[in-house]
């Protein structure tokens, strides 16, 4: 009894003084810098595509520091790896905000994960930057959505391929794998296309599990579909990981994009990275930027991306310009409300507008989506996108699509008076179908 | 001098026949520069249709680096030149004679963009120009071209190509080319009535689209006779269409068992619940990767051999870090199922992560060899060449695994402690080197199945997660113990799986497939093959 006790004052007193120890320090790490949350997965299914965006802020974070940080304080950024677990996903966003306190998160990846994380960022009022192109059907007052919505990637995709230069397709293939941003996504693009005339018959929607391998069935069934005599395109929302034996399978079949273009909107330099790109050029993707943009901005940022990662064939991507857009709004929000204070600095948000790196600028909406510019590039040999095509001025993310019956009638505005997420404008009300 | 004089015979001759010729030339590179002020797509289309009209074939090699988009111009002088990139430029080369013309760095040539419209432009173009070519496959690239584009200006070139054809395939094609133009040319009724039998007779997929597409705008007699010409083809390709899913499911049920032959002997001889088994795929799959890339660095002409290179070094590597994994953890976990499971699935979770450390997270390209590249067409299946050797690389797998097991001294030590521990041990056989060996040729064996699946999936530290339930679903069905039952069982998912996607879509299909073999475990708890006797669980 004796040992216990004394055991349990002597690790009461290693832990008083480590305490001790620590305090100083972490009082005036909190005095000094602002911290920075970084929620995106480093292990696990997703770490293909997040660890990239871990680093790019990194980066923007040690940039930011170079010219002085913020409000005169450095940034300090606070990474977390929530491992490709969506729950797990909500635990690491509760750690940061309220053990770190960190003044803003910027991460997640997979609609779910946002999803995961959405009601902790409502209840400890934090802010939640999402680099991702997603479905839409959302609007929250405590996320800014600096990824593409449907009417900034899907919409105009369809239209360019509908068009003379776009080869006048007039049958079109939706294949996805089986979740939620595909699914939601092709039921705008489905309703969309029967809006223009489209008749049932010529859209063929098909869906796949997650990591699907095998796709010769398919791609044959595609190969068929494109046979009745009228131009064909495939519309791919396939998730990455899928994508190399798809369009290994599309080589291989030997389907040519002159033939039967295949436009993806979850393809991009990084996924293109694991491929041999040489038979599969002219197939396309849309994207709100490419690597290969030509502007001194890009190139800036290319560079400086390549310097920090210490290696000169690292690629960029649609979502790190995502994050560069949202983490300097979030910057000169900051400025302009003169706190952190997340409450103070959402409202700040809203009309913020900062440079792009395809060469114009981007301004945050009242609806927390962002104005983009959407491009549709081909992919080339060196698996590299090349600009076909690009939406003459920019085009602001429409968070309730207008071509689904249940969204139509909503419109999202966080300024006050209405400060609501989902105002219905037929009936008036805030509160319609959704979150919150 | 009759020597001397002939010289200058010679070069008379080149005179006059090159006198001409630069004239037109002269023409063709004016249409050729005209390029470098296009202004847009429309612009470039309407040149190619001009260099198209001049039926000129010299303008093939300039259409079909355009095409490529090989096709630059030099801001200097504003002249349009081939180049071929190099580090830190490029290499030029003249459109027409390919001539080299210098070499020139990134900023001083601007591309000439192209897209997939301009590309079939150009097809169609280059198909009109290369109609006489000398080579036979050019010239049936030619008609198949136009047979898809069915234009009908270009009749009078296909009769004068049909009349001096020598080559009957290519006139076949070229006959059917005719047809087809025939039917956007508005001809007379039995000369389109004609065309239709002759676009039947083909009885493809192409002619199925075509005839489609005809049929949407006929009327009358001939729409009729079109819809009866669909009606034909549709049915054998029907036929066709079910040999199709049986060679898919052949083919998938080979990558099945690929992936499973490896658990046959780890879960299936052993009975060790091997959770980490997808990973042993994995690490084959990247050890082909490391071999591709240091063959690219050194030897870039070995490339074709990379895989036959990798397979000894991932069945070594793969089978190596099973050695370790067994003697490390899995000898003292024997006869507990359930910590085993755990303690490979730890295993699994580590060797994913460290491979992530290691080569990070990305997909790493790991690419075809020429010989596994393309298809080739059977009758209307399309097979894959990649598909093909993996189908016969699993069989030849699975008869070498068949005979180490009942023809070598390994193989029957293993048999015996597999069947009877204690006696084997009796008889003298030191079971625990034998434990420690049927695992590393389990291991090594998913290890060669790596280098197959890296032909066709993602290399990327998830590689084996995707397999590892596909393959303890091919064992259990086929029967524990088994070697024949894995093959029969891969084989019989596979094909099961093809058949059912087509209506039930793939995500249904594999739940469907799934239930079924849980139906089946209930009736059959001992899969397809059991084995009989005082076997395993004694």
């Amino acid at each position: 009894m004796r040992g216990m006790t004394a055991s349990f004052t002597k690790s009461l007193a290693a832990v008083a003084i480590a305490a001790g120890l620590a305090w100083p320090s972490l009082a005036q790490a909190q005095e000094d810098t602002i911290k920075i949350g970084i929620l995106h997965s480093l292990s696990g299914t997703m770490a293909i595509s997040e660890t990239t965006l871990k680093d790019a802020m990194l980066m923007l974070i040690d940039e930011q520091n170079k010219k002085g940080g913020v409000l005169g304080r450095k940034l300090e950024a606070v990474v977390v790896d929530p491992a490709s677990n969506w729950p797990l996903f909500a635990e690491k966003a509760r750690d940061l905000i309220s053990k770190d306190k960190v003044a803003a998160v910027f991460g997640c990846w997979t609609s779910v994960s946002r999803k995961s994380v959405l009601p902790v960022f409502e209840e400890l009022d934090n802010i939640l930057f999402y680099p991702v192109q997603y479905e839409g059907e959302e609007s929250q007052r405590n996320v800014f959505y600096t990824g593409a919505a449907p009417n900034q990637q899907a919409i105009p995709a369809v239209d360019y391929l509908m068009s003379e230069e776009g080869g006048s397709v007039k049958r079109w293939v939706l294949a996805g794998t089986d979740y939620v941003y595909p699914q939601t996504t092709n039921k705008i693009l489905e309703a969309y296309l029967k809006s223009k005339g489209v008749a049932a018959e010529d859209i063929m929607i098909n869906y796949t599990p997650f990591g699907h391998s095998d796709w010769q069935t398919i791609v044959t069934d595609i190969k068929n579909f494109g046979s009745a005599g009228k131009k064909t395109a495939v519309v791919s929302t396939i998730n990455g990981d899928a994508n190399v034996p798809f369009y290994k399978e599309l080589a291989n079949q030997g389907i040519k994009a002159e033939d039967i273009p295949v436009i993806a909107f979850s393809v991009g330099e990084e996924e293109l990275a694991g491929l041999d790109t040489a038979p599969l050029v002219g197939h396309l993707a849309a994207w709100n930027y490419f690597q290969s943009v030509d502007t001194d901005a890009n190139a800036e940022f290319i560079e400086k991306w390549r310097a920090f990662t210490k290696n000169d064939k690292r690629v960029t991507n649609d979502p790190m310009e995502a994050h560069y857009i949202g983490f300097n709004m979030w910057v000169k929000a900051v400025e302009k409300a003169g706190t952190t204070e997340p409450d103070k600095v959402i409202d700040a948000m809203i009309g913020v507008s900062v440079p792009n790196l395809s060469g114009g600028y981007s301004a945050m909406m009242p609806n927390h989506h962002i104005t983009k510019p959407v491009l549709i590039g081909e992919i080339q040999e060196d698996g590299q996108f090349e600009t076909v095509w690009q939406t003459p001025g920019l085009v602001p993310g429409d968070e309730w699509s207008d071509y689904l019956p249940d969204s139509k009638e909503l419109i999202a505005d966080w300024r006050a008076p209405m400060s609501c997420g989902n105002f219905n404008v037929a009936t008036g009300k805030c509160g319609g179908k959704g979150v919150n | 001098m009759p020597v001397l004089r002939i010289f200058r015979l010679i070069f008379i001759l080149i005179a006059v026949m090159a006198g001409p010729a630069r004239a037109d030339d002269a023409a063709l590179r004016t249409m050729l520069n005209g390029l470098a002020n296009a202004d847009g797509f429309a612009a470039i289309e309407k040149i190619v249709g001009d260099i198209a009209a001049t039926g000129d074939p010299k303008a093939e090699r300039a259409l079909g680096a355009l095409s490529s988009g090989d096709l630059y111009v030099r801001k200097a002088d504003k002249t349009v030149l081939i180049g071929k990139s190099k580090t830190g430029g490029y290499v030029l080369s003249d459109p027409l004679t390919g001539d080299v013309a210098g070499e020139a760095k990134r900023s001083e040539v601007e591309k000439i963009k192209v897209n997939n419209t301009l590309r079939r432009v150009v097809r169609e173009a280059l198909g009109g120009l290369t109609l006489a070519s000398v080579d036979p496959r050019a010239r049936l690239n030619a008609a198949e071209t136009i047979f898809k584009s069915g234009d009908p200006h270009a009749i009078p070139t296909l009769d004068a190509a049909i009349a001096r054809e020598t080559d009957p395939a290519v006139k076949e094609r070229l006959m059917e080319a005719r047809a087809s133009a025939t039917l956007k040319a508005q001809a007379p009724v039995a000369e389109t009535t004609a065309a239709l039998e002759t676009i039947a007779g083909r009885g493809d997929r192409e002619a199925l689209s075509l005839l489609k597409s005809y049929e949407a705008g006929a009327q009358g007699e001939l729409k009729d006779a079109a819809g009866a010409a669909i009606a034909k083809i549709e049915q054998t390709l029907a036929l066709w269409a079910a040999g199709q899913n049986v060679w898919y499911g052949i083919s998938l049920g080979s990558v099945l068992l690929l992936a499973a032959v490896g658990l046959a002997i780890t879960f299936g001889v052993m009975g060790v619940i091997n959770m980490a088994h997808g990973e042993m795929v994995m690490i084959g799959a990247y050890t082909t990767f490391v071999v591709q890339d240091l063959i690219r660095q050194y030897s870039p002409d070995l490339f074709d051999w990379s895989l036959p290179i990798a397979l000894p070094l991932a069945f070594l590597v793969s089978a190596g870090v099973g050695l370790i994994i067994e003697r490390g953890i899995i000898r003292f976990l024997y006869g507990r199922p359930l910590e085993t499971l755990l303690a490979t699935w730890g295993v699994s979770l580590v060797l994913q992560q460290t491979v992530r450390s290691l080569f990070g997270p990305t997909n790493r390209e790991v690419g075809n060899p020429s010989w596994m590249s393309g298809a080739f067409q059977l009758g209307e299946l399309t097979i894959t060449w990649n598909r093909l050797w993996i189908v016969v690389f699993a069989l030849i797998v699975f008869a070498l695994l068949l005979y180490v097991l009942n023809r070598t001294a390994l193989g029957l030590q293993m048999r015996a402690v597999t069947q009877n521990r204690r006696m084997a041990s009796s008889m003298g056989i030191r079971t625990p080197w034998i434990d420690a060996m049927t695992f590393a040729l389990g291991s090594g064996i998913a290890g060669i199945a790596g280098v197959a699946l890296s032909q066709i999936d993602n290399v990327s530290p998830d590689l084996g997660q995707g397999y590892i339930i596909d393959s303890f679903m091919v064992v259990v069905f086929g029967g524990v113990g088994n070697l024949w039952g894995t093959l029969v069982g891969a084989f019989t998912l596979g094909v099961l799986n093809k058949f059912l996607e087509p209506y039930a879509g793939a995500v249904l299909g594999k739940i469907a497939v799934l239930i079924l073999i849980i139906l089946f475990i209930q009736k059959r708890p001992r899969g397809l093959f059991a084995l009989k006797g005082r076997a395993v669980e004694a």
